[in-house]
This record gives structure tokens, C-alpha cells and sequence, in this order.
């Protein structure tokens, strides 16, 4: 019950065309963080469900189902938009950016070779579950693409669409703002204005109750 | 102990992995080209709130292509058919009732499952559930306390007053106290539903082993121990036969720490039946109507009090909505009718409580779990007694403190762990003073009069908590160190978020003088620790925390025994840093950690390098004794596990400045300040973390979220469009203050910090938002239109004015 | 939440979109982008035996500014028409509305023409069809026409669209000389559909005049309402409370979950006020702007999205 969807060329971009029955499956093939990818699909499969069942990249999560959460927002042809109000067949022919494809750790585990948007989500203390993160993470990849300078009221901005449980945002808007320090110099240094919390936090108190051992 | 790690702020080792899509989650497992797909599962639900189900009809169901098996209650087989279990039993819960794996002939909210449809995958196990025909027979939905406790109907045909339990619980003579004070008030108060809801859902994943007989499970839970001993009892295996493994958790708060839910039974089961693995992966609009709620509450408070505002006597009766069954018990009432107190010492208290059945989703804890009700009474009283006598609203908090010299407090009420209340420490006139200074208490009137003059509406508020975290009755952990230096740290307790594999690592590093780099961290996996509880109660740091480190001290001894065996010494003159253990003052005799592991076992396999360099240590067996002496176990582990006698008392203040719109009662948080008192910190970027997260579930709690049922008791809003919560547009940027007085009862002197953030957001926004309109805020969550609403009634309200001249 | 199955078509041509839809009539609704569909189609609250997908349909995502107006063909995505200054230029009102449409990420796969084809009174687009007098124009394969929005929004989430229809493009007339405009709302969560919104068109004449003041509004009632509210505002000494109280008048709000119909009133007079004057000011300023800048905007551009 197989069927091609066929690849038609338009402005240099592959897009599908052609039709698939009820219940009938199709190839739909998409280029995932770079790499040629397909499978057999139903053609109500979400992208959201392709990407993380068939082609097991499961660093996009899936918080909702319809549209709210932004936990699986990928970039599609570099613009981020909720993979699970997109069927996988209307994204054949076309560029997806997930999670993975932001960076993944060089052969020695240099947190530092990770994109700045990741590494600013470590620095900041910026995820708790990680389940949100995927979808800030591609969302603010794009964000400071576009705009790598941004105030913070824009940081606030370019997050507002995504929720997140765990981490009440303010560690996130910080992750904006140090995800665009570190695309423009990687070897920026981690000041405070990232990080609030109070190192001086450990005091004497412990040693004297005897309580640190 | 040097203490390199403890109470800084590492960078969490979890995030390499989860923010470059390594993370697992439960529906990860067995995906993609390569994975041993699991069939998945779709539950029909029961549309209706109250029904009797007459006839299920899944004929049409089975000819959808692709499904493999449907599963009614007749289909479950021994105690899995069986009522599942009440898991905390309480003598005041006199008519407990739960719920069935699948429904059996009663269906009692809506969203109860009542037949299972396995099928090749999740669309298709959909399509299977809109074939299946449910006759049904409706019967009167009970929906909201008032209708439950009129009982024109009934949730249980054998519970004709619809109250599951009843508890007084008193300290001296309050309603003598109250009727000879100088000064009385009488009101009522009121909380509604709201809950957890993590981003991420349940899921359960299962795979039989038919050859071994054994069961791997994979749940998205926050106690993977229990979900394990209920498996096996449920399924009736040996629980050596059963795993549980609770892989990365995506948020929790409270839900996933009830078990079994329905699905963790049916699953396993289809599993074995099957022979495939077999998963479910709960949708949001299930998690909305099948998971749990939480906080639907009215009080009804009345309270004596002197000149000073000091209480005399506070006497508190309350209902709480606990849906259509009980199987988590009444924690949370037991929790609010306890912690209510917070951190004040009023001369007599009595709190009577009755926990009604509704036709509406079951209640377990949410993050806080019955504290933000509590502090919201306690404090709305406070506010109250200082406007009565025109008092600073702080002043008369003070009044009340218990003071820095009366700790240990006894407030002479059993808490939710059955052990007496005892507040072990803290200093909440500091705490106070602190959070004044932060929020510029003293310069706000000014500040109020000067937004008036050009029609702006600002008020300020706070709320006070005591929190009782870390509650027993154990935690275990287990540290192994490896041949190669490295360490293998297991816990029982599970993580959904708290960062337990960073803050554990940098316990062990400091106890053992390791490397944090060198540790690894297994939470939540059976097969590496089977003895646990579960992460709830803010327990995790504390309970866990003071396991791992009685653990790593264990190891400790016992590869400075073996070194001072092979470098003859006394193991006192040892040290270990960095892994090298060596003589104090004599750094050049020394041995690495990795190569005491390898001595600290009589079979030497010499696998590895660190195998090989050990033989030159190793000395000559003597033939007259046994090769594992005795009292010793091969191998450099130490397992240990902590045992509180009670539970330790955080605190904290919040104060909050809000804006009115006068036109359109939007409420604005305009400053939010924190101050709290959680012990010592392991990390505190993790705890702030931690109160950042709380305080943003707070305002959800406050402004945002509702669950909205209708009188037949359909959740009108059963989704992220409609249940609102805050995206960070509405979340203020918090300052936060740390006060520390570390606890005398465990060995790290730390409190729990997990639910803290939550605890008064509502009672501290109530109080601001009153200051600000001048109007009395009985009933959280507030939203625009119910401000506006109660503004244009406000000449009805004039006598309830809260300061004078300040009406607008 | 998983969609029903469906027959997926993707024509490559309009010809071949509806071709396909005079086909399966009442069983077939297009997929644009997905917005408002999917979510529904998730829900099972609708389950169509065909999906006609024109995502890749060629010459669909094309705005077209001229002397005219602002015409966007039904593949032009929200994101992609807010950020087109030239059509922000001829028609200010498209920007200030289009920020207020859910959070960027949707506007980046949502589109115009699919949201007014939605017909949701809550949605912004269809307030400022409506507003501007603006018109849909729609294929099949019986013929194409042009329908106005005053005849276009039929009923909540019902429009004039036969099954057999695909909206083509919408048209939203320029803003002529002398006027302006602004949209506000208020909405529970930054993004959610709006409570109450209003969108205000103000013409002034040289002296700064207003002599025109017409609103429209969201979320107040069942298709989008519009209400000329200039004799309100030129009332006299107090202008803006007249002004609020006609508009108090004019809606017709139900009340819900979030808020009492009482309380969406209360938007209603708020929020006309807010927009008017900024409506005024900015054409106020247009008007100043004029003799200097008079060709601004109004030349012919077409350029893909
Ligand atoms: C979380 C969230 C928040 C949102 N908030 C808002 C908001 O605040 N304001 C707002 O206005 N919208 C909001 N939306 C909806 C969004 O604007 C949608 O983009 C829009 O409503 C529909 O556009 P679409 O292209 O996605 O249409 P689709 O979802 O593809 O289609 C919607 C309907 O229109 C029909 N249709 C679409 N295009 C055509 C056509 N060319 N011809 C004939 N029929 C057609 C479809 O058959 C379907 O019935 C929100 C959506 C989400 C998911
Ligand atoms: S899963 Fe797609 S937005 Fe929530
Ligand atoms: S980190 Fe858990 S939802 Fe954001």
C-alpha cells in the first residue's frame, strides 16, 4: 500500500506533491539536520511523531498536541514552527533543524563545543526536567539569528511563545542573553548578570553547627 | 572534609545530555528506525461524570487493521481485577474508596478508563476507541464542595454523606479562647482546583521477558521502588522479577508520585500478555481529566485575638474536594490543617476537616500540597486582624513569630508523617526584616499616595510559610568506587528535574575527596537500588542527600582501612584528595583510590591497568585466615540509608508589589521578593532554580489556572489553550534573599527547598491586590474579570474598606 | 490526540486545488497551515476524508501593494506579511494587528487568508477585513469571485465559502490620506486569543479634525462587528466616555471561563477609547507628514513571501 509522494522542484526547494489514500503509506523524506532521512508514513503522521518515532530523534519533545506548549519546535527551512501542527508529508522535500542539530559534544566532551544557545542553557541553570528545553532551545537558535543583539524585554519576547514548568523563565530570558554573547565571542567569560544566585550563600554557619562534617 | 562541591554552584551534569536530545524519556524508549518498537495504547475514557456501565460493544473496534488486543475489566485477572489499593490508610479516612484498573460497572469522573485498545501504534489504537459502543445508565453528577456536602446525591451508593474522612485536631481550648478574647472575626475562605500538570505526562512503558519471566518497566513516575512492589503484587510476580526504571522525568509536582495509576498495571500486563513490549504515552487532554488535581478547598475561620493582635484562639473548619476516590489518602488536608500554622504560636487552635467525594478527577499532592491553602487562611487572617486594629500587617505578623530562642517548637499537633509537629529551627524576625528591607516596606505608603495622585493603583502585600520538608521514614544510597577511580553513586528516589545527579555528585565528592567528574549518579532505577520512597514532600536533598553522604563516609572508611592495611599505617593518618589517598603530611606514601578498589577484592582479575599496579601493593594471603575477613564484604561500596526521627522546617517570606489597571483590572506583578530559609545549600543554583519554578506555579495558582468543571462535571478546559499557565510574559523576575540556620537533625544541616516557591504566592498576591483596591480578597485564584466584578459591587463592600481613604 | 485518517492531496496548482475539491465537495476541507486545523483534526473534533494541502502550491504566497491596497495570497503566513514594511506602509493597520496573533512561532506557520477562512470572531484578522471594508476572493472550479467581508463571515467559524472554494487572496484596502489607525487588546496570557480586542480607524482633516471614527472588534460578538463611533467621539466635553458607552452598547458579548460578558463590556468601552486615541494621534501625525511624504507606500510591489 505504498505510494511516492513525488518531489517537485520549485524555487530550488523539493516540496511534495501528489496524493495518498486513507490508511495508505507513504515515503516521505525530509533533510534532518543536514542528512537525507525517510520513512514509510501514514499521511496524518505529525512531524512531531516522525521525527521522534520513526526517525528516533526524540531530542523534540511533545508537551500538547495542539500548538500551545512549543516543547516540539523545530526549524523548519530555518524557521522555527510547532512540528506538531505540521504533517510530516507537507514537510517532504524540506530542511528540519531539531535539537540534535544544534550541536552535539566534540570526541573529548568540551561542554564548550556545543552551539552558544546550549551552552548558555548550561551556564544559566536555564532547564530543570528538560523536557521544554528542545523547543526554547530551536526557538532562540533562530531568535538571536535574527536578532543577535537583543534587550532584554526582547529576550522575553522571543521566549514568550513556549512554555515551561520547572524553571519560572528568569533563568531562561538569561540564557537568551548569554546564548547571543557567546555567538559573537565563545570565549566569553560567565559574569553575573547571568548568574544572581549567591555563591556566599555558604556560610560558616555549617562548620560551626557541625553539620558539614 | 574539604568541602570543594558543597554549596556551590556546579553546572549540572544532566544538561550535556538533555540539551543536545540525549535525554530519555519514557516514550523514547524503542524508537526510531533501529528500536524494538513497542505496540501502544489508547484507554476509551468515560465521557460521562457519574455512570453505570451497562454494555461495552468493541466488535466495530476489532476490525480496525492494526489492533491487537482490547482489554476490559473482565479481562483482568486476580488482585490486577481488584480495587486498587489505598496506599496511605489514616484512621480518620473512614470511607475510603478507590477506582479499578479499568472501570468495572461504575464509571465516577469523567476521563476514567474502561477499555484498553493495544495496537500497532498510537493513531490507529485511537481509531479502535471511537468504534467501541458504551452503553451507559447516568446518574447524578456531584460536582463542587457544596453540592458533596448538601448530598442530594452521592459519588459511593455506600457513602451517603459523601465525606471520605473526618479529622479534629486541637491545642488547648480554642473556641473558649475565641469566645473570651477582646476582639473576634468569622469568615470564609476559598481555594480552587488546580494541579501539577508537568510538560511531560505519565507514559509507561513494558517489556516481558518470557524466557526469564521477568518484567522491565520503564515509568514516568517519581517513585519507581513502589511502582515496583505494586507491579509485582498486581501481576503477581516475585518482585526479583520486576524492574522499574524511572529514566528521565519530565516535571512531576506531585503527580507521578501516586502508584499504581491504572496504566501502570494494564500496561505490564498487556506486555506479558502480548509478548511485545508494550507503551503508553499519556496525551494532554488525558493528563487533564485522568491524572490528578489539586487545592479545591473553603475554610470557614474564626479567631480570637488581644490588642496586640496576638491570637488568643483560632478555630478552623474546612472541606476539601478529593474527587471521586481516595487512594493517596488525605495528605493534603492533613498537610494544610498542620501547616497552617506556619510560623506563628497562637495560644489555642482547632482545625476539624471533612474530605467530600465529587464525580471529578482524584486529588494527590501538587508542589506545596495543601500548604498554599493553609498559609492562605493563616495569612488572610493576619491582614485581616491588623486592619481591624489599624496595624501594620507586619507588625502583627511579628506579634505572633515564634522567637529564635523557642526552638525545638512543639505546636502539639501530629503531623502528615504521623510524628509530633516540632519545628526544629529557624529565626523568622531576621527572615521578616529581610524581606521588609528587599520590598521597601517602609517606603511603600509613599510610594502608594504618589501612584494615586495619578490614578494609579498599587498595593503591596506578603505571606509567610513554615514548611516541613525531608519527611521519612528513609532514603538509601549506595557508592561504588571502581577499579579505575571512578565512582558509581545509586538512589532509589527519583529525579524530574532537581538536578539529584549534579548535587549527589558533589556530595560524594566532598565526602569521599574525589573529582566531581569522576562520579556518576543512578537515581530511580530498581536494578541499581531497590529500597526507596519517593521524591515528594521536598524530601530529596534531605533524605537522599543525608544517605549519600552516610554512604560515601562508609566508603570512605573503608578504603583508608585497606590503604593503612597495604601503606601500614593508621587509618587516621590518611587522606584522600582527588582520589589519591595518602599520608597526612607525607603526600609521597600514597595509593590511589581506583587501586584500593581493586585490593578491597580478593579476586583479582587483572583487567585493567589499575588491576595490574595493584599487585604491588598487594601482600601475601595468610594461609590461616579466611580471604574476606570477617566483618568485610568484597569490593569498595558502602551502602547506607538515613532515617530521620521527624521531618525539618523550612521557611520563607514573599512579598509582592501589584498594579491595578483601573479600567480593566488586569493585575500586574510589579516587584516580587523572596526571602527563605532552607538550610544549608548543596547548590545554590539549583535551589533558586527551585524557587524560581515554585513561584511561577505560585502565580499560575494566584491569577492563572482554574479547572473549570460544569455542573454535570465536564472539565470546560481541558487543555493548554484554556488552562492558563503562565507563559514567562507572566511571570515577575524574583529577588531572592537566602537566610541559613542549618538543621540539628541530619547530617548536612540542610532543609528541603523543592516546593518552598509555591507555598504563599496566592496568600501574598491576595494581600497586595487587597491594599491596592482596597476591597477584601476572599477567593484565590483572582482574575480580571472577577476584580472588575468585584469592584463595581464595591459600594456593597464599603464596611469591609481596608484602609481607610484608600477605596478608590 | 491523533488525527482520524484522510486522503492527503497536494495539488501543485490552484486549478489542480480545486479541481480536487469539486471532487470530494463536503467531505474535503484545505490544509494551509495547520494552525487551527490540526488541533481540531488532533481533538477528533473533526474528522475530513480529505486533506487538500496547498502548502505546496505554486504563486499562493505572494503580497501585492499597490495604490489599492495590500492583497496576500493564501500561502502568505502571518510572520511573512508583518514583517513586509511596504504593506505596513500602505496599510498600517496589518502590523499592529498581526503582532497581537498568537506568538510568533505560529504566525510563522499560520497564515492570513487560512485564519480569515477560519472565521473565528476572536481572531484579529477577520476584525480587520471587516474593518477596512476589505474582500476575499475564491476559486473553484465553477469560476472565481470576490466576496466582501461584510458578506464574507457568516456565523462563528462560518464563512460564505462554498466546500468547494479555496479563498485565493484577501485584499485589505490601503489606509487613504488623513487617517489612522491602532489595535489593542487584552487578552489573559500575553498571546492568547484576546478577551476583547479593538482595532480603530480615525481620518482627521487638515485642521485635525477627526472626521471619521469607525472600530471593529473581536471576541464581543459572533462575526466580527464594526461600529462608526465618530459622532460619540466628536460629543463633546466627555467625548471619551460617550464614546465608551457607545461601544459598551454596540457589543454583544457571551461570557465563558475567563471572563463575565459584563467584564468583556467593560473591554469593549476601555479598550475603543485606548485605540481611538491612538488612532487619532497617529493620523494626526499622517496628516502633518503629508505634503512632504504624499507618494509614500503607494507604489506597485510584488514580491514572493
Ligand atoms: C496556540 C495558538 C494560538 C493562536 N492564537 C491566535 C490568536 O490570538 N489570534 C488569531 O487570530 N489566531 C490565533 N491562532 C490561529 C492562527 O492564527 C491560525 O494560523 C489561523 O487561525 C488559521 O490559519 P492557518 O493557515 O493555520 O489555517 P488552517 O489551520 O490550515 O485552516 C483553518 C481553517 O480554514 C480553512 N482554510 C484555510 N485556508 C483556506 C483557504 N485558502 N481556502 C479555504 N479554506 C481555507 C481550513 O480548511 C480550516 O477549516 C492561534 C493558533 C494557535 C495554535
Ligand atoms: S507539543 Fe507541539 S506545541 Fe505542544
Ligand atoms: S525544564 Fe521542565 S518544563 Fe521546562
Amino acid at each position: 500500500m505504498s505510494e511516492q509522494v513525488r518531489s517537485t522542484s520549485r524555487n530550488g526547494a523539493e516540496v511534495a506533491t501528489g496524493t495518498v489514500p486513507a490508511g495508505a503509506r507513504s515515503t516521505v523524506a525530509v533533510t534532518v539536520n543536514g542528512t537525507h532521512r525517510s520513512a514509510e508514513v501514514e499521511s496524518r503522521r505529525t512531524l512531531s511523531d516522525y521525527l521522534r518515532h520513526d526517525l528516533g530523534l526524540t531530542g523534540t519533545h511533545v508537551g500538547c498536541e495542539h500548538g500551545v506548549c512549543g516543547a516540539c519546535t523545530v526549524l523548519l527551512d530555518g524557521t522555527p514552527v510547532r512540528s506538531c501542527l505540521v504533517f510530516a508529508v507537507t514537510a517532504a522535500g524540506h530542511q528540519v533543524t531539531t535539537a540534535e542539530g544544534l550541536g552535539q559534544l566534540d570526541e573529548s566532551g568540551d561542554p564548550n563545543s556545543l552551539s552558544p544557545v546550549q551552552r548558555a542553557f548550561r551556564d544559566c541553570h536555564a532547564l530543570q526536567c528538560g523536557f521544554c528545553t528542545p523547543g526554547f532551545m530551536t526557538t532562540i537558535t533562530a531568535g538571536i539569528a535574527e536578532n543577535p543583539d537583543p534587550t532584554r524585554d526582547e529576550a522575553v519576547e522571543m521566549i514568550a511563545g513556549n512554555l515551561c514548568r520547572c524553571t519560572g523563565y528568569q533563568n531562561i530570558v538569561d540564557a537568551v542573553l548569554r546564548a547571543a554573547e557567546l555567538a559573537k565571542d565563545p570565549a566569553a567569560p560567565l559574569t553575573d548578570r547571568f548568574t544572581e544566585h549567591s555563591d556566599a550563600a555558604h556560610s560558616a554557619d555549617q562548620d560551626a553547627d557541625g553539620a558539614g562534617a | 572534609m574539604v568541602t570543594r562541591y558543597f554549596g556551590t554552584a556546579v553546572k549540572r551534569t544532566e544538561d550535556l545530555r538533555l540539551t543536545t536530545g540525549h535525554g530519555r524519556y519514557t516514550d523514547d524508549v524503542g524508537t526510531g528506525p533501529d528500536g524494538e518498537h513497542a505496540l501502544e495504547v489508547a484507554y476509551l475514557r468515560s465521557p460521562h461524570a457519574h455512570a453505570r456501565i451497562l454494555d461495552i460493544d468493541v466488535t466495530d473496534a476489532l476490525d480496525v487493521e492494526g489492533v491487537v488486543a482490547i482489554y476490559t475489566h473482565e479481562d483482568l485477572e486476580g488482585a490486577a481485577g481488584e480495587p486498587l489499593p489505598v496506599l496511605i490508610p489514616h484512621p480518620g479516612l473512614h470511607a475510603a474508596r478507590t477506582g479499578y484498573a479499568l472501570a468495572k460497572d461504575t464509571v465516577r469522573h469523567v476521563g476514567e478508563s474502561i477499555v484498553m485498545v493495544v495496537a500497532e501504534n498510537r493513531y490507529l489504537a485511537e481509531d479502535a476507541v471511537n468504534r467501541i459502543r458504551v452503553d451507559y445508565e447516568f446518574l447524578a453528577p456531584v460536582v463542587g464542595i457544596e453540592a458533596s456536602r448538601a448530598a442530594a446525591s452521592t459519588v459511593h451508593d455506600d457513602v451517603p454523606d459523601n465525606v471520605a474522612a473526618h479529622l479534629v485536631q486541637e491545642r488547648g481550648d480554642a473556641r473558649a479562647a475565641v469566645a473570651g478574647a477582646p476582639h473576634t472575626l468569622e469568615y470564609d475562605l476559598s481555594i480552587e482546583r488546580s494541579a501539577s500538570m508537568p510538560l511531560e505526562g505519565k507514559a509507561v512503558h513494558a517489556k516481558w521477558d518470557a524466557d526469564d519471566a521477568s518484567l522491565r518497566v520503564y515509568s514516568s513516575t517519581q517513585a519507581s521502588t513502589s511502582v515496583r512492589a505494586a507491579i509485582a503484587a498486581k501481576l503477581g510476580l516475585a518482585l526479583g522479577k520486576v524492574e522499574v526504571i524511572a529514566p528521565d522525568v519530565g516535571g512531576g509536582f506531585g503527580v507521578k508520585i501516586v502508584h499504581p495509576w491504572p496504566e501502570e498495571i494494564t500496561v505490564p500486563m498487556a506486555a506479558m500478555r502480548l509478548g511485545r513490549p508494550v507503551k503508553w504515552t499519556e496525551d494532554r487532554r488525558e493528563h487533564f481529566i485522568s491524572a490528578a488535581h489539586e487545592r479545591g478547598q473553603e475554610h470557614h475561620v474564626r479567631v480570637g485575638f488581644d490588642d496586640e493582635g496576638r491570637i488568643l484562639g483560632l478555630d478552623v473548619t474546612f472541606w476539601h474536594d478529593n474527587g471521586a476516590y481516595t487512594p493517596y489518602g488525605i495528605i493534603c488536608p492533613i498537610v494544610t490543617s498542620t501547616q497552617l500554622l506556619g510560623p506563628y504560636k497562637p495560644a489555642n487552635y482547632r482545625v476539624e476537616f471533612s474530605s467530600v467525594y465529587t464525580n471529578t478527577v482524584i486529588v494527590t499532592p501538587y508542589r506545596g500540597a495543601g500548604r498554599p491553602q493553609g498559609v492562605f487562611v493563616m495569612e488572610r487572617t493576619m491582614d485581616r486582624i491588623a486592619q481591624y486594629l489599624g496595624r501594620d500587617r507586619t507588625q502583627v505578623r511579628s506579634a505572633n513569630f515564634i522567637l529564635p530562642d523557642e526552638f525545638p517548637y512543639d505546636q502539639g499537633l501530629i503531623f502528615q508523617d504521623g510524628r509530633p509537629l516540632i519545628y526544629d529551627s529557624g529565626n523568622y524576625p531576621d527572615q521578616l526584616t529581610m524581606l521588609k528591607e528587599m520590598i521597601g516596606w517602609d517606603e511603600f505608603p509613599a510610594l502608594q499616595q504618589q501612584a494615586r495622585a495619578s490614578g494609579r493603583l498599587l498595593g503591596i502585600g506578603l505571606g509567610c510559610y513554615v514548611e516541613g520538608t525531608g519527611p521519612g521514614p528513609y532514603e538509601g544510597a549506595h557508592v561504588n568506587v571502581q577499579t579505575d577511580g571512578s565512582v558509581e553513586v545509586a538512589i532509589g528516589l527519583t529525579s524530574q528535574g532537581q538536578g539529584h545527579q549534579t548535587v549527589f555528585a558533589q556530595i560524594v565528592a566532598d565526602e569521599l575527596g574525589v573529582d566531581f567528574d569522576k562520579i556518576r549518579v543512578v537515581t530511580g532505577d530498581t536494578r541499581r537500588f531497590g529500597y526507596a520512597v519517593g521524591t515528594f514532600a521536598s524530601r530529596a536533598a534531605v533524605m537522599s542527600g543525608s544517605a549519600v553522604a552516610l554512604a560515601a563516609r562508609k566508603t570512605k572508611a573503608k578504603a583508608l582501612r585497606v590503604a593503612a592495611d597495604v601503606l601500614e599505617c593508621n587509618p587516621d593518618d590518611l587522606e584522600i584528595e582527588s582520589g589519591l589517598i595518602s599520608m597526612k603530611g607525607n603526600p609521597s606514601t600514597s595509593i590511589p583510590l581506583g587501586q584500593v578498589a581493586v585490593l578491597s577484592n580478593p579476586l583479582r582479575y587483572a583487567f585493567d591497568e589499575a588491576a595490574k599496579a595493584a599487585t604491588q601493593f598487594a601482600k601475601p594471603a595468610d594461609p590461616d585466615k579466611p580471604p574476606v575477613a570477617e566483618g568485610e564484604e568484597p569490593g569498595l561500596e558502602g551502602k547506607d540509608y538515613y532515617s530521620p526521627p521527624r521531618s525539618t522546617f523550612a521557611s520563607g517570606m514573599h512579598a509582592a508589589i501589584v498594579e491595578i489597571d483601573a479600567d480593566t483590572s488586569e493585575i500586574a506583578i510589579r516587584k516580587y521578593c523572596v526571602v527563605h530559609d532552607c538550610g544549608n545549600l548543596i547548590n545554590p543554583m539549583i535551589v533558586e532554580g527551585q524557587v524560581h519554578g515554585g513561584v511561577a506555579q505560585g502565580v499560575g495558582g494566584a491569577l492563572y489556572e482554574v479547572m473549570a468543571y460544569d455542573e454535570s462535571g465536564q472539565l470546560q478546559n481541558a487543555s493548554f489553550m484554556d488552562f492558563l499557565m503562565p507563559y514567562v510574559t507572566e511571570v515577575p523576575r524574583l529577588e531572592l534573599g537566602h537566610q541559613m540556620t542549618p538543621s540539628p537533625l541530619n547530617p548536612l544541616g540542610i532543609k528541603g527547598a523543592g516546593e518552598a516557591g509555591v507555598i504563599p504566592v496566592a496568600a501574598t498576591i491576595a494581600s497586595a491586590v487587597e491594599d491596592a483596591v482596597g476591597l477584601r480578597i476572599d477567593a484565590m485564584p483572582l482574575n480580571p474579570s472577577k476584580l472588575f466584578e468585584l469592584r463595581a459591587t464595591a459600594t456593597a463592600l464599603t464596611t469591609n474598606q481596608v484602609r481607610e481613604g484608600l477605596t478608590p | 490526540m491523533k488525527p482520524a485518517p484522510f486522503t492527503w492531496h497536494g495539488p501543485r496548482t490552484v486549478d489542480e486545488a480545486v479541481a480536487v475539491l469539486a471532487e470530494v465537495g463536503h467531505e474535503g476541507k484545505v490544509l494551509a497551515g495547520g494552525q487551527s486545523l490540526i488541533p481540531v483534526l488532533a481533538m477528533r473534533l473533526a474528522e475530513p476524508a480529505h486533506l487538500v494541502d496547498i502548502n505546496a502550491v505554486a504563486g499562493l504566497d505572494r503580497i501585492v501593494v499597490d495604490a489599492t491596497g495590500v492583497t496576500i495570497g493564501a500561502l502568505v503566513r502571518h510572520a511573512s506579511l508583518e514583517r513586509d514594511d511596504a504593506a505596513a506602509a500602505a496599510q498600517p493597520l496589518l502590523r499592529q494587528a498581526l503582532r497581537l496573533v498568537a506568538h510568533p512561532t505560529i504566525r510563522n506557520r499560520g497564515t492570513t487568508v487560512g485564519s480569515l477562512a477560519h472565521a473565528d470572531p476572536s481572531g484579529e484578522m477577520t476584525s480587520v477585513l471587516t474593518l477596512l471594508g476589505g474582500t476575499i476572493t475564491a476559486r473553484s472550479a465553477r469560476g472565481e469571485r470576490t466576496i466582501p467581508a461584510t458578506e464574507f463571515f457568516v456565523g462563528p467559524l462560518e464563512s460564505a465559502l462554498a466546500a468547494d472554494e479555496l479563498a485565493v487572496s484577501a485584499h485589505f484596502p490601503a489606509a487613504s490620506a488623513g487617517t489612522g489607525s491602532a489595535f489593542v487588546e487584552v487578552a489573559r496570557r500575553h498571546g492568547d486569543y484576546a478577551l476583547c480586542g479593538v482595532g480603530a480607524v480615525a481620518t482627521v482633516d487638515p485642521a485635525g479634525a477627526v472626521t471619521g471614527l469607525r472600530c471593529g472588534y473581536l471576541s464581543v460578538s459572533e462575526t466580527p462587528l464594526t461600529v462608526d463611533l465618530t459622532d460619540a467621539w466628536n460629543s463633546g466635553d466627555d467625548a471619551a466616555a460617550a464614546t465608551a458607552a457607545a461601544a459598551r452598547a454596540a457589543v454583544d458579548p457571551l461570557p465563558d471561563i475567563h471572563a463575565t460578558a459584563e467584564y468583556r463590556r467593560q473591554l469593549a468601552g476601555v479598550l475603543t477609547v485606548r485605540a481611538a486615541e491612538q488612532a487619532v494621534a497617529q493620523a494626526v501625525q499622517r496628516v502633518g507628514t503629508m505634503g512632504r511624504d504624499n507618494e509614500s507606500g503607494h507604489n506597485e510591489e510584488d514580491r514572493s513571501a
